[in-house]
């Protein structure tokens, strides 16, 4: 080989290799959407085109076509009134608000109750059955006494969905919570004592040890926290009567599926989208900050 | 430093566990002087690793006192007299080499810039210089233990403890990193406590080697190295060597109704 195809082989690699796993990923995508597109219309012809009744009937109402939602998004749900992507999309925007600030209100508090609870066992066998128990509360049982208790105290600017985003908070906490004290304690016990030879003090074995050590499960809980939090901040609109967000939207129009169910279901789609939005956002936000091992090297 | 001159005194002590009713260590006495390498040998079970823990304070003995450069091991600690390697490097991994010999200096105030020139100068001195910016997973296991060191030393204390600091590599490795870690001792003059339980490693490498033996954790005897202080590869060829190799082996073998006998077998393959 000559020097300079020598030379010029590794850079090539360099650029075409992440721009070729990026394209692989995209195709990978668009594929799985493109066939689950195909079984949801297959099996709408099957189930129609044979009169086949179980598990439930198919037809237009119970099953509306992909095209019919899509077409539904460029369409004003009501008379004089802009596209329902429009509409859809501004709504969207209003209950991203309510979900981030949950989100990050959630994710701070269950961080911090993390943090609390590693460094004492006697609180966490003290408070981790109430955090526990918080949970099995259904959020639609707490989301009236969060508005009528919270609501009232919040600044004017933020009345209303301030209240939707602590429900969303409620959701999100759990989860970081429980994964932070997780990923606190499994912290290397040599390096645990290798940080006693050093003679650190509680607080810099947390930041230099314990919260790097712990940050790939907190990822991994903030992941789930992502999209609960959007679920908890549509569900928080609910019992909260906003009619500015998505929650307000799937409630509208529920009262008419049987007539215009393509409206439910592009909701339900952009919803969904909202959802992915986040959970991409803190997997972009982890790629950006955890350093680890590669588990597999090409 | 204290008033006798002496880095580590340990004196009259004793470590009982009070699960098992175990007693590690019974009534040491043991005086290392400045720049000494003293290496602890025994077979497993007779304490030497909760010696090293108990000079660091990672261990407190149930009697006795340690005193290291005059003061309580606890204040020595506090006063990060000593630094320490582990069988495993025990590298952060989301630290790059560079950062991770750079802990030490951060706890203890160090600003930026004097902790990269030292940190230079400590990759210079474990030969690892091209590999400031290589994370822990991609160096190998020589390389790894090499960065341990170096976070060790890096903010010179007086005292070095290993604990089989070489005992996960292979003997090509290991021997590569004797004369390396000798090479470095000469160096910076600090004083060595080096747990082993290979014999030739601790004859090779120290100026004086501990023979411990289990249930209860006691000296059985001590050998002084009277090799050349200058050490090289030919050391291990040096008849004087073997003398002291059999020395030390025979102050084992001596305590060997202690011994289980899967312990001596040990004892024999690590010579052999």
């Amino acid at each position: 080989m000559s020097s300079a195809a020598a030379a010029t082989l590794p850079t090539r690699r360099t650029f075409t290799a992440p721009l070729a796993a990026g394209t692989k990923r995209a195709a990978a995508v668009v594929c799985v959407l493109a066939a689950l597109v195909g079984l949801y219309e297959l099996y709408h012809w099957v189930w129609v085109s044979t009169g086949w009744t179980h598990p439930f009937v198919v037809d237009d109402t119970t099953m509306p076509h992909i095209w019919v939602i899509l077409h539904a998004l460029w369409q004003p749900a009501q008379v004089n009134q802009p596209a329902l992507g429009t509409i859809l999309f501004h709504k969207s925007l209003f209950t991203a608000k309510e979900a981030a600030v949950g989100f990050g209100l959630g994710a701070v508090i269950g961080f911090a109750i993390g943090v609390v609870l590693v460094h004492s066992r006697l609180l966490t066998r003290g408070f981790l059955p109430y955090i526990v128990a918080s949970q099995t509360i259904p959020i639609l049982a707490i989301a009236p006494m969060v508005v009528i208790w919270v609501n009232p105290k919040l600044p004017a600017g933020v009345q209303g969905w301030g209240s939707v985003a602590v429900i969303a908070a409620y959701l999100t906490f759990f989860p970081v919570a429980i994964n932070t004290l997780r990923g606190l304690q499994s912290a290397d016990p040599r390096a645990l004592e290798l940080m006693r030879t050093y003679a650190a003090s509680r607080w810099t074995v947390l930041w230099k040890l314990r919260v790097p050590t712990s940050l790939p499960y907190v990822f991994a809980a903030l992941k789930i926290a992502a999209t609960a939090s959007v679920v908890g901040a549509i569900i928080g609109e609910l019992p909260s009567g906003l009619q500015d967000g998505l929650g307000g939207a799937i409630l509208n129009f529920n009262q008419y599926y049987s007539i215009e169910p393509q409206e439910l279901w592009a909701t339900n789609i952009v919803a969904a989208l909202l959802g992915i939005i986040f959970f991409v956002g803190v997997v972009a936000a982890e790629k950006a900050i955890v350093r680890r091992a590669p588990e597999t090297v090409e | 430093m204290s008033e006798s001159g002496n880095v580590v005194e340990i004196a009259g002590v004793t470590k009982t566990f009070p699960q098992g009713n175990v007693t590690a260590l019974e009534n040491i006495d043991l005086t290392l002087r400045p720049g000494e390498f003293v290496s602890l040998i025994g077979p497993s079970g007779c304490g030497k690793s909760t010696l090293l823990r108990v000079i660091g304070d990672l261990i407190e003995p149930t009697r006795g006192t340690v005193t290291i450069n005059g003061k309580t091991a606890r204040q020595a600690r506090a006063d990060r007299d000593y630094g320490i390697v582990f069988q495993d490097a025990v590298l952060f991994e989301w630290r790059n080499v560079a950062k991770n010999i750079a802990v030490p200096l951060e706890l203890l105030g160090w600003d930026r810039a004097k902790r990269k020139e030292r940190v230079r100068q400590m990759l210079e001195l474990v030969e690892l210089s091209g590999f400031a910016d290589h994370h822990p997973w991609q160096l190998s296991g020589g390389m790894q233990q090499r960065v341990a060191i170096a976070r060790a030393l890096a903010f010179e204390p007086a005292l070095l403890l290993m604990d089989e600091p070489f005992g996960a590599l292979d003997e090509m490795t290991r021997e590569r990193l004797n004369l390396e870690l000798l090479s470095i001792w000469a160096k910076l003059g600090s004083t060595v406590v080096f747990v082993t339980h290979s014999i030739s490693e601790a004859v090779f490498l120290s100026t004086r080697v501990v023979v411990m033996s289990p249930r209860p954790g006691r000296i059985a005897g001590i050998v002084d190295v009277d090799l050349p202080a200058q050490r090289s590869v030919e050391t291990r060829e040096d008849p004087r060597y073997f003398e002291l190799v059999t020395e030390v082996r025979e102050l084992l073998r001596s305590r060997g109704e202690h011994l289980l006998p899967e312990e001596e077998a040990a004892l024999r393959s690590s010579h052999e």
